[in-house]
């Protein structure tokens, strides 16, 4: 692990007008803007924060931020203690949020990660919201919060502002407001139904957390005003529909022959499972329905925080550095502070080679915070190979060319785009062709002139969430008969299933109220595998 | 753009309290699993703590849909040393190379471990109460720590103001004023005396005299200055009411432990047993500060032991069970005067008894240990009735203090205690 550990960030954009919001922001700078005068001695270094201390380097920090031009939302700097950190932690970084068991397992898995020293202490949670919250935590030195200020108050608040996944993506601007309605409901259902069935519910929900997001269609932005008016409609309305879709009574006699036997229900497949659960299973009530709804929005609020780690944190990392290395070059900063600061910054973007032992995968902090050093580099100091690689950019100006690939890339084609020849040559980054009909690995390209594009596809492919991840899908409801609800699964190069999928499926069929069918397909639509859980009535 | 910083240290802590009991509700099983094996291990004496518990990680899972090893993968890794493309390499053991940061496999980084948290005391002792089925009222009597009660003792020089004794303090002020300015003074008067004489000799056109005088009259202001600066009241007169917090039990307290371990009382009843002995104990822990632990075991004979033997020593044959009886009035005489002492007498059987014996226990009973015992519980952890029971159920109506019941399961122990508990009830 780095020390750097957030994990997930919340944001709340309360600034970023409604539909679609493409403006450029504010000009971007072509170059940092000169130092008026420098300091005639350095900002003071005791190992111990203070409050004034803390403000000063602020001020310097922010200071030397907008004469970089970086673009934030205002700062709010919270000193909170360590416990505090793990309560945050444990409800996902959220301020707020309903109850569940899984975040008490969550905070004493983390408290006890802490008390035996296996965190680092640096650890820091941005909400992003206006202004932008800071937590530091009051064990950190006066070093670190400096760091922490640079990494997080400016460089993720100026991601969160800036990169479009965030300005389209999340219904944001009602966030918090929504997660205390979230908690609200949630415990009003507990005290109606009791907590343990509310706590059945919600674990099936979350089983189906990842598969409860639209992947291609931007959600609508509405207020909490419009969301609890609307929740009340719906609840009268989605029973309507339901109970339509299953009534009993005999049908004209025109519709009840012909095409409607073979014609699939939904017609489409769909993609988004608790949607479509909340939409058209036919025995859950009112509250149920609100419930996955509540699982649902807080799955598509994270959606695009998972597609940008890389960015983000590289984005982060890059100006942390680049603040402290100009502070220190104006002479704002003294030896000490510098030495401790880059040892911190030298544990976080740590990127042990395969096989060593603490490998596990590419270090995101490592890889974006070179990927962005490496775009300043082309700017300035292009090689040949460089010039030919990347023609538009060899030679720009470095501040517009940074923002540009902050602003409009998401990890996937952020890789793809950027990833140079000396960067693969500097991680060594190799490719394995994993067959399993092969009974051998295969090293399908390497680090040379016949292997970079090869490796950069393959990388950005890495990325991709949506090969990350089981494509599963609403197949067919079988409405004639015992309405059992059928999933299929799209095998991607020919990737199976885990086994958990049973357990998973036992999840689906206590929402759905039927049995459940789970069928695997590949490449040519033949079904692989198949599994089937047959109807689990809800728990009372 | 105003900048914050904002000290959130003193906001609530704990947010996370409301999770926490509900993942405890939800792996009730196994805590309560690892009270029971915590209870069974430890000393009577030793049940106020929290403990660890393990549970299985894979009881804990959450179940997600994910990619399983197999079909046709890519991955890029750092840090090539010797590969060219086109090399094969053999497939590691147990997938993929220390994992390739995809899906859900790397994340749990702990590997296959029991997932283990430490109860807290106060959590540990409500499970435990749960399983012995305490009324409410009584789980709170008992998981408290004893009262305290405070009362003055003597004066200190620090404390609140609001314990602040205005008399004392100004004594001390005046003592300070008195010491700190005596010799000022003394040197006060001596010039004063003088500067009269002085005076007089000016009068009489004494130059040298009056030459001496503006420095006399300097010294002499000099001197009221310094008086004048000795503090009114200093810190360090302050005197404070002393109050110290003393526990309000303070008699002291026996409580015997008598155990049938003939052969009939297997593991199951011995474990019964100690959670009677437990309870009791921490009632008796409530109300008295000192509490001793005797230990007496008896099949034919009676026998003094440790608590280690006690529970876990294994004997066989017969039982008579008036020896036990015998031997606990024998101590009493002993070591422990009723007049100084509170005795407890708690008492666990599977009611086998040589039926000879069994009505001098009554006896016994009911002259010569009954008298000074403060109560007396009988356990019986068998169904059966036999002549022992019959016995005993004759004392209940004469006695008020001693309680007999049997009880095959945990839950059935409390009703025991339950007039021990009322009356504390009403009492408090």
């Amino acid at each position: 692990m780095s020390e750097f550990t957030e994990r997930r960030r919340v944001h709340h954009p309360e600034m970023i007008p409604s539909a679609g919001d493409r403006r450029a922001g504010r000009a971007a700078l072509r170059a940092p803007r000169p130092l008026k005068e420098r300091p005639t001695e350095h900002l003071p270094s005791p190992s111990d924060w203070s409050f004034e201390l803390i403000e000063r380097y602020h001020d310097v920090i922010r200071d030397t931020a907008r004469r970089h031009g970086l673009d934030t939302y205002p700062n709010q700097l919270e000193i909170i203690t360590a416990e505090q950190m793990m309560d945050a932690y444990a409800s996902v970084g959220m301020p707020v949020n309903y109850r569940h068991w899984s975040y008490g397992k969550e905070f004493i898995a983390t408290e006890k990660n802490y008390k035996r020293g296996a965190m680092g202490l640096a650890y820091e949670i941005v909400i992003n919201s206006n202004p932008c919250i800071s937590y530091l935590m009051e064990e950190n030195t006066m070093a670190m919060q400096a760091l922490v200020i640079a990494h997080a108050a400016y460089g993720h608040n100026s991601f969160f502002k800036g990169n479009y996944l965030f300005r389209m993506w999340t219904d944001a601007s009602s966030i918090i407001d929504y997660l205390v309605y979230a908690k609200k409901y949630v415990a009003d259902c507990e005290e109606k139904h009791g907590i343990e069935t509310v706590e059945l519910f919600l674990d099936s929900c979350h089983a189906l957390q990842n598969h409860g997001v639209d992947r291609y269609r931007r959600p609508s932005r509405k207020s909490l005003a419009q969301e609890l008016a609307e929740a009340r409609d719906r609840e009268a309305y989605a029973q309507r529909q339901v109970n339509d879709l299953w009534r009993t009574l005999p049908r004209r006699a025109s519709a009840a022959d012909g095409p409607a036997e073979t014609r699939r229900f939904p017609e489409e497949p769909e993609e988004n499972l608790l949607y479509f659960i909340e939409k058209n299973a036919p025995l859950l009530e009112p509250w149920q329905r609100e419930i996955v709804r509540i699982v649902r929005k807080v799955a598509q609020y994270f959606y695009p925080q998972r597609q940008t780690q890389v960015m983000n944190e590289g984005w982060a990392t890059f100006w942390h550095h680049h603040l402290l290395n100009t502070m220190y070059d104006d002479g704002y900063l003294a030896d000490g502070v510098m030495i401790e600061f880059l040892k911190s910054h030298t544990n976080v973007v740590y990127q042990p080679r395969v096989g060593e032992r603490g490998y596990s995968g590419l270090n995101p902090y490592a890889l974006g915070f070179a990927m962005y050093t490496d775009i300043k580099r082309i700017c300035e100091a292009p090689t040949e190979e460089d010039r030919q690689w990347f023609p538009d950019i060899a030679g720009a100006d470095w501040l517009p060319t940074l923002d540009q690939a902050m602003r409009n890339y998401k990890d996937e084609s952020f890789v793809g785009q950027f990833l140079s020849p000396k960067l693969m040559r500097d991680f060594r980054l190799f490719a394995i062709h994993d067959d399993e009909k092969q009974s051998e690995l295969e090293v399908s390209a390497i680090h040379d002139e016949s292997g970079y594009r090869r490796v950069r596809e393959a990388l950005s492919r890495q990325y991709d969430l949506g090969s990350r991840e089981p494509n599963i899908q609403v197949w067919n409801v079988n409405l004639r008969g015992d309405r059992s609800l059928t999933l299929r699964h799209f095998q991607h190069n020919d990737r199976p299933l885990d086994e958990s999928a049973l357990e998973v499926l036992k999840h689906v069929s206590r929402l759905w109220g039927f049995g459940v069918h789970l069928e695997s397909t590949n490449g040519a639509n033949d079904v692989t595998k198949r599994w089937s859980v047959e109807a689990a009535p809800l728990a009372a | 753009m105003i900048q914050q910083i904002i000290d959130r240290r003193l906001a609530g802590k704990n947010k996370s309290i409301g999770n926490r009991e509900r993942f405890l509700r939800r792996h009730k099983e196994q805590i309560r699993e690892a009270v029971k094996r915590a209870v069974d291990g430890r000393g009577i004496r030793d049940m106020q703590r929290g403990e660890d518990v393990h549970i299985p990680k894979k009881d804990l899972q959450e179940p997600v849909f994910h990619h399983a090893q197999g079909g046709v993968r890519d991955i890029v890794h750092p840090g090539n040393q010797e590969y060219v493309r086109g090399d094969r390499i053999k497939r590691p053991e147990g997938g993929q190379g220390g994992g390739s940061g995809q899906g859900q496999a790397s994340d749990s980084g702990e590997g296959e471990d029991d997932f283990s948290f430490a109860l807290s005391k106060e959590e540990f002792m409500q499970i435990f109460f749960e399983d012995l089925a305490l009324p409410n009222l009584v789980k709170t009597q008992l998981a408290e720590t004893p009262e305290w009660k405070t009362h003055r003792a003597g004066f200190s020089s620090d404390g609140t103001p609001n314990n602040l004794h205005v008399v004392r303090s100004m004594r001390g002020a005046i003592g300070r004023r008195i010491a700190l300015g005596a010799s000022s003074r003394r040197e006060l008067r001596e010039l004063e005396a003088r500067l009269v004489e002085l005076q007089r000799a000016a009068t009489r056109g004494d130059v040298a005299a009056e030459r001496e005088l503006p420095a006399l009259r300097l010294a002499i202001e000099a001197l009221h200055g310094r008086i004048a600066r000795i503090p009114f009241l200093d810190p360090i007169d302050l005197r404070f009411r002393s109050r110290v917090r003393v526990p309000v039990p303070t008699s002291k307290a026996v409580m015997f432990c008598l155990m049938d371990v003939s052969g009939s009382m297997d593991e199951a009843r011995k474990e019964l047993s100690k959670r009677f002995f437990i309870l009791l104990y921490l009632f008796l822990t409530r109300h008295y500060e000192k509490i001793e632990l005797v230990f007496i075991r008896h099949h034919t004979q009676a026998q003094e032991v440790d608590e280690e033997n006690f529970f876990h020593a294994r004997e066989t044959g017969g039982t008579v069970v008036s020896s036990a009886l015998v031997l606990m009035e024998e101590i009493i005489k002993a070591r422990y005067s009723p007049s100084e002492w509170n005795i407890y007498g708690a008492q666990a059987s599977d009611g086998d008894n040589w039926h000879h014996d069994s009505g001098r226990c009554r006896e016994l009973l009911s002259e010569k240990i009954l008298p000074l015992c403060r109560y007396f519980a009988y356990v019986q952890v068998a169904e059966e009735e036999q002549n022992l029971w019959e016995e005993y159920t004759q004392l209940t109506e004469t006695h008020r203090h001693f309680a007999m019941r049997k009880a095959v399961q945990a839950s059935q122990i409390y009703p025991v205690f339950r007039d021990l508990f009322k009356k504390e009830g009403v009492a408090a």
